[in-house]
């Protein structure tokens, strides 16, 4: 299965600089544990120490936020678009973000 | 008063830094706002420790009467150069209005007379410009509902600062006239204040100005603290038991929780029973909603409510004031338009105090709450109430009377207004 996911200004060192990668897996949770094998240390910054989603990270699948679907187990399918968006838009490139 | 006597003993070297509100990871005391590594919110940490070796009530009263007698627990280093007659407005003991609602202590903080542009907005621009100057910025902006463009207007008018403030297009009258008159540049954005705000974000990470409210704001936001400091010395050195604050942002009401458990911690009151509430537009109600519901994430809403100084659809710091909400015991209450316009009448016909929109919601709020028996007849009870009526004329011109018209002469005002029993009565 192939997900394409949008990666913010403030993440793109960690995808070489790569605003769209593509991930696998059948869930948020999954597809964060793909990125984080393709592009190490992606993981850590999206999530706390307990595994859950940062407060201030946004993720939208097909334009909708996760947190009003299942969260980390909402369902994935072939072809879906996932945005990770940074909830505040920092001075240093994030580029958009509700503040 | 000179600007270098504002405040005799500066206390240095009582900022250590910003430190990100999520993660802890710790910054310098720059323009920044958001945490590089976990994108919350940054927030300024402070030397408590040295902070508590000079701070004392006595030290407080022996400051000016202004927000600036709280310099200690302000994220400036040095006197203040700007707004410096921010603050310190009158504790209001609301006797009538406390007649109405069965409550015995009801306090009204007034800031509908803050200097100058007669809202709240002032306390934290006063810091915010300050800072701005501190920093080495000589332009300034925000993005604003009206009152903080009028206020950033104002204030860099005074310290010579270019100035840009973007507002949503509709906004009301006076308070476009009231940024317009100190000659900033006045952006009119076709779109609410979410999008303002967001388009702000994208502007303020390619410009080199201090967006008091974006790069700024953890500076900025501190401002508000003041209106628990101010309240608590105002009441004889002691947090009041209830109070209800209008919820925007959410900065207002987190900062005000946070003010009284400073001043706890510090020594300076003994302890917070206070429950703080939050009071907001029904047509706006994001973070009324969460509390509700039960929820601990914000669902952003499209506004639709004639208090536009609160409606803000994406709070910021929404996430903040509901725990400092649930921290505190208190509730969020809701207020429809009608409601608004009554507690705006409400407070106008008791206390002889205009306030605006948002006020219009605290007062309704506070009514209810009051109602409901939420809050009780002997606590000592506060009601924020953060900006004046006369900018915001459109949502009550309406609802109050008329002027009686009449030819100048006796037979003409003794025909139109029929007075029984007052003819001839001196005092």
């Amino acid at each position: 299965m192939m997900i394409k996911v949008r990666i913010p200004t403030p993440l793109r060192k960690l995808t070489e600089g790569k605003g769209e990668v593509e991930g696998d897996g059948k869930t948020i949770g999954e597809l964060l544990d793909s990125l984080e094998s393709s592009y190490p240390g992606i993981k850590e910054r999206l999530c706390d120490e307990s595994g859950n989603l940062r407060r201030f990270v946004n993720v939208y699948v097909n334009e909708e936020d996760i947190r009003f679907i299942h969260g980390k187990d909402t369902s994935l399918s072939d072809g879906d678009e996932v945005s990770i968006v940074p909830a505040i838009a920092g001075g240093s490139g994030g580029d958009y973000g509700a503040f | 008063m000179s600007r270098k006597s504002a405040i005799s003993d500066i206390l240095k070297q009582k900022i250590k830094g910003l430190k990100c509100r999520e993660c802890g990871k710790l910054y310098p005391p720059a323009a920044l706002h958001v945490c590089e590594f976990c994108f919350g919110p940054l927030e300024v940490d402070y030397n408590y420790d040295e902070i508590r070796k000079h701070i004392s009530r006595e030290r407080i009263e022996a400051g000016p009467k202004s927000l600036w007698r709280y310099s200690d627990l302000l994220p400036v280093e040095g006197h203040p150069t700007v707004g410096l007659y921010a603050g310190y407005t009158p504790l209001i003991e609301a006797k009538n209005l406390g007649a109405e609602l069965g409550l015995k202590k009801l306090y009204i903080k007034n800031d509908t007379v803050n200097h100058p542009t007669l809202s709240f907005k002032d306390r934290v621009v006063a810091i915010a410009l300050t800072r701005a100057i501190e920093l080495g910025f000589t332009a300034v902006a925000c993005a604003s509902t009206g009152n903080l463009a009028n206020s950033v207007a104002a204030h860099a008018a005074e310290a010579k600062l270019r100035c840009y403030v973007f507002i949503p297009g509709d906004l009301e009258a006076g308070k476009i006239l009231g940024s317009l008159i100190y000659a900033p540049t006045v952006v009119g954005v076709d779109g609410n204040y979410d999008d303002v705000n967001r388009l702000c974000s994208e502007v303020a990470g390619e410009y080199n100005w201090a967006f008091v409210n974006i790069n700024i704001r953890p500076y900025y936001a501190e401002g508000s603290k003041t209106l628990a400091f101010e309240v608590a010395e105002q009441l004889g050195w002691k947090a009041p038991d209830h109070v209800v604050v209008p919820v925007a942002s959410g900065s207002l009401l987190t900062k005000i929780w946070k003010g009284f458990n400073e001043f706890s911690a510090l020594g300076i009151i003994d302890g917070v029973p206070t429950k703080v509430s939050g009071a907001q537009a029904e047509g706006c109600s994001p973070v009324a909603s969460a509390f509700k519901e039960g929820r601990d994430f914000i669902k952003p809403v499209k506004p639709k409510t004639i208090a536009k100084s609160i409606a803000i659809g994406n709070p910021a710091d929404g996430f903040y004031s509901l725990k400092a909400v649930h921290e505190s015991k208190g509730t969020f209450e809701t207020a429809t338009d009608t409601e608004t316009i009554e507690g705006i009448k409400l407070l106008a016909r008791t206390e002889g105090i205009f306030a605006e929109t948002a006020g219009g919601v605290t007062i309704a709020v506070l009514k209810k709450l009051a109602n409901t028996g939420v809050i009780t007849r002997d606590e000592t009870v506060v009601a924020y109430v953060t900006g004046n009526g006369l900018k915001t004329q459109e949502a009550v011109i309406n609802a109050v009377g008329d002027v009686v018209r009449i030819e100048p002469s006796l037979d003409s005002f003794e025909k139109a207004i029929n007075i029984k029993g007052e003819k001839g009565r001196q005092i």
